[in-house]
């Protein structure tokens, strides 16, 4: 009895997908040739090969079972709700459900991107207990119920290594709209503006759309991220860029510039004289309960508007001194 | 006994019809979502459009093709004479021993994500273009050239399956004719596997073509229609993926329209190169 | 007239340039993943793959990416594994070269060259959307599932016609049916061959990162179910290396992401020289 075990495959190339056609375990094309004599699998033998095969598998799918078994089972029963929204509320929003579930473990809340829109869709078609929006609600959304955890700013940033600190609006404004080209025009070296901004359908970009540039169309030639995070890093790494993030991303990578000589901070907000502000929304379709109004008690509480204070956000309950 | 095995040959149908089911409801759910956007705004308005602007409800998406077809057509100009020398060097001219470990090292480069090429090139090749040749550094000629390595695996193994399906008497013809290592690869051998070598040449491209995440980190994402290899662009796939995120409405099915041309570009290349493909392996 | 001289002397010319192509592709890669492993491995540690993120994934570990990953995997191979397989055996088995195969086999070349990007697309409008299913694991794997059915399709067939038709001939003439054939003597002898496909096509759904997106969320929680929305490795490097959150972190996921990677490859390719073995 042959005792060999395998197939006898030649030409054997493999490779990654597409091309599944490329994988080849060609034969003897004339089958009528007899096949033994080769190192061929004969049933009776595969007990052998069986229990290698079996230890092949246990070992490979072992730690997939463990991996995922275990872990979701026993974590069934826990309450939980989900946040989906706005893309710059999302990591504040995830910052303050670690906060929330240190003090409540079991509890889970999930906190997910998509944009504002698709936050306050998902509120009203209860795919989330709670939606965040960067940006205020529309006349048609007006049957939700909005509350405001806090305020951004918007902060126009520029590359460390750029000297210049202040903008007023009507260049900024020229600059985003691509009739100021170059660096030159602008009181620096001469190189041509790279500007920065961010995707069609974002809130922060409506907001600065709305704020600052108004009827001016943002330069089709601008490049563009999907997310204030990507943007401040792609202002870091280019002396030459001029972008817009939420003031609490700003940090010592990218330098925000002042707009008419108001430096945009937290104390410059309060007192109402840097204006380029934005609420931060949780949406709800009704009035808040469960777990959800749990989660936005910690919020509001003077634990969690600490803890977006420290972020660079603007504490939800101020007033305009 | 007889019935039982009925049961199975149909269910056994059914279940090798799955790939065609799956294929027919990619297809169904894409043109869904995407053709009322094309009707309302006009096919002729949309694929020759240049401005995407979906704010005002603009939705052309000519500048992406433009795009796509610059980058792949820089990373096929990349991939193609390193692609065939590699091969060549595979096939023909390096030691037995390191082609051993070279094949599987390819293979293994092949499946390497994409996002860590995309990585590389964020993070080197970026800042290089920019201080060296201008412009911002995300741009075309960066994708290019991390596409042109993304597609190198895909030339290079199916190019020299070809080479070595040849019969041997093709360059053993060659050589006792007195022609030198180098004429039999270039004139003999090249030109008789040039089906399959063709045909990678396409699959790669459609690979190419396909390629987002990698894109949107090196491409820079502007709407513009470039007009320089040092331009940021934005490619079919980059368009679906760094809107889909946000958009809803209009927006979305015009992402979904996009898909549609996208889906449509690449099935138009799969099918030249299986029917080229086919061709070669039956005759 | 080319002279002998000339002739060799484009030889020598042709040979440079060919090594120095070739050698500077491989030079190419293997800095790319160099770099990424250079600044990622020191990053690894038993710390930072078995806890969870914090603060945003500032810091703290990457474990539920590493179980998203495996858990999506692991899906993907339940749906696709036997749909494979069982085309595979249909194709081969049970029918011959027919309008019905060349359909079958036109519909799973087109959906090998389906760019991941697309699927996105239709397994949020399909699984997400329409089946309501939600940004969840079950969402992406089925995904996944539909991507690499082809790869497993073309390779479990490929193991299947190896098979020489005297095994058939035996099982048959011992008054076998068709199924227990298939399922006694085939598949058992098919079994390498299809093994290895599902090992590259986990290999492909680990890197999957467009189609993942769209369709497990990004959520950085543990998963609880089925139903919970996931972040992968591939993907939670992509939101790090562009958020620059952390390049430090960005660099460790990066490096545990090309270590399994190249482990699962390993593994295929050792399979095939041990259980493929050529005769001399």
């Amino acid at each position: 009895m042959n005792r060999n075990c395998g197939l006898r495959i030649a030409n054997c190339e493999l490779e990654k997908a597409p091309n599944p056609r490329k994988i080849r375990f060609t034969q003897n094309q004339n089958t009528q040739q007899s096949p033994f004599g080769h190192w061929i699998l004969v049933p009776g033998d595969y007990l052998g090969f069986g229990f290698l095969k079996l230890g092949i598998l246990a070992i490979l799918f072992l730690p997939l079972v463990l991996a995922t078994g275990p872990l979701m089972g026993c974590q069934r029963s826990k309450p939980e709700i989900t946040v989906a929204g706005s893309t710059s509320v999302e990591p504040f929003a995830e910052l303050l459900a670690e906060g929330y579930m240190k003090n409540h473990p079991g509890s889970n809340i999930y906190v997910q991107g998509g944009g504002s829109t698709a936050g306050i869709v998902a509120a009203r078609t209860h795919a989330a207990n709670i939606g965040m929006s960067s940006r205020s609600l529309l006349p048609d959304e007006n049957d939700l119920h909005p509350i405001t955890i806090a305020r951004d700013a918007i902060a126009v940033i520029v590359h460390p290594k750029n000297p210049l600190n202040d903008l007023p609006p009507a260049r900024i404004v020229g600059i985003f709209s691509g009739q100021i080209k170059n660096w030159k025009e602008a009181g620096w070296e001469s190189h041509p503006i790279v500007v920065v901004t961010r995707e069609e359908g974002s809130g922060t970009r409506e907001t600065f759309q709305k704020l600052v540039m108004k009827n001016e169309e943002i330069t089709l030639a601008a490049l563009v991220q999907d997310s204030n995070g990507a943007i401040r890093q792609v202002v870091s790494n280019d002396p030459h860029t001029i972008g817009y993030i939420s003031l609490g991303l700003v940090n010592e990578k990218v330098k925000a510039v002042k707009i008419s000589g108001v430096e945009p901070s937290v104390a410059n907000i309060e007192v109402g004289m840097y204006t380029l502000v934005r609420p931060f929304l949780f949406v709800f379709d009704a009035e808040p309960a469960g777990m959800a109004k749990a989660f936005l008690d910690f919020v509001l509480s003077p634990d969690g508007q600490k803890l977006l204070e420290k972020e660079g956000l603007v504490p939800a309950t101020f007033k305009v001194r | 006994m007889e019935l039982k095995e009925k049961i199975i040959g149909k269910s056994l149908l059914l279940i090798a019809l799955s790939s065609v089911m799956i294929l027919g409801l990619i297809t169904f759910f894409i043109f869904e979502q995407g053709i009322p956007l094309i009707s309302k705004v006009g096919p002729l308005n949309f694929i020759l459009g240049e401005r995407w602007v979906p704010s005002k409800g603009e939705f052309g998406i000519f500048p992406m093709i433009v795009s796509s077809f610059w980058v792949t057509a820089g990373a096929l100009a990349l991939g193609i004479p390193l692609g065939l020398a590699c091969t060549i060097f595979l096939a023909e001219w390096s030691p037995p021993s390191f082609a051993m470990v070279l094949r599987p090292a390819i293979h293994l480069l092949a499946a390497i994500p994409s996002v860590i090429y995309g990585f590389w090139g964020l993070v080197i090749l970026v800042p290089l273009v920019r201080d060296r040749l201008g412009g911002p550094g995300l741009s075309i000629l960066s994708g290019s050239l991390i596409l042109g390595f993304m597609t190198l695996p895909t030339i290079i193994s199916i190019s020299e399956d070809s080479l070595k399906a040849l019969p041997p008497t093709y360059k053993q013809g060659a050589l006792a004719l007195g022609a030198t290592h180098w004429q039999t690869i270039w004139r003999v051998l090249i030109p008789a596997a040039r089906s399959g070598i063709v045909a990678s040449i396409i699959l790669g491209m459609g690979r190419a073509v396909g390629e987002t995440m990698a894109m949107i980190m090196i491409l820079g994402n502007a709407v513009q229609m470039p007009s320089s290899f040092l331009d940021s662009a934005r490619t079919l796939t980059t368009n679906i993926g760094i809107e889909m995120g946000y958009a809803s409405g209009d927006h979305r099915q015009a992402l979904f329209a996009t898909g549609i041309v996208l889906f449509l570009i690449i099935m138009g290349l799969n099918s030249l190169a299986i029917f080229l493909s086919r061709r070669r392996m039956g005759s | 007239m080319i002279t002998t001289r000339v002739r060799h002397l484009t030889q020598r010319i042709a040979k440079v340039l060919v090594w120095t192509a070739a050698l500077s592709t491989i030079g190419v890669m293997i800095l790319i993943l160099f770099q990424v492993l250079r600044e990622g491995i020191p990053v690894l540690s038993s710390h930072f793959l078995l806890d969870s993120p914090e603060s945003m994934g500032r810091s703290g570990g990457i474990l539920p990416t590493i179980v998203g990953t495996f858990a999506l995997t692991a899906v993907a191979l339940f749906f696709a594994a036997p749909l494979g397989v069982g085309t595979a055996i249909y194709l081969k088995e049970y029918t011959r070269e027919s309008r019905i195969s060349r359909v079958i086999r036109f519909g799973t070349d087109c959906l090998a060259g389906v760019p991941s990007i697309i699927f996105g697309l239709f397994g949020f409008v399909f699984f997400v959307i329409y089946l309501n299913l939600g940004w969840s694991i079950l969402s992406g794997g089925l995904t996944l599932a539909a991507m690499i059915l082809p790869t497993i399709i073309s390779t479990a067939e490929e193991a299947v016609k190896a098979i020489p038709i005297s095994y058939r001939e035996v099982s048959y003439s011992l008054g076998g049916t068709k199924w227990q054939t298939v399922t006694r003597v085939i598949l058992p002898s098919a079994f390498p061959g299809i093994f290895t496909g599902i090992i590259l096509s986990v290999g492909r759904s680990i890197g999957e990162t467009a189609a993942v997106i769209l369709t497990a969320g990004s959520s950085l929680l543990m998963p609880t179910s089925l139903f919970s929305p996931v972040r992968t490795m591939s993907v939670h490097f992509y939101i790090l290396a562009r958020e620059g959150i952390s390049m430090e972190m960005a660099y460790g996921t990066g490096a545990a992401l090309i270590i399994l990677v190249l482990l699962v490859n390993t593994i295929a390719q050792w399979l095939i020289n041990r259980y493929i073995r050529q005769r001399t």
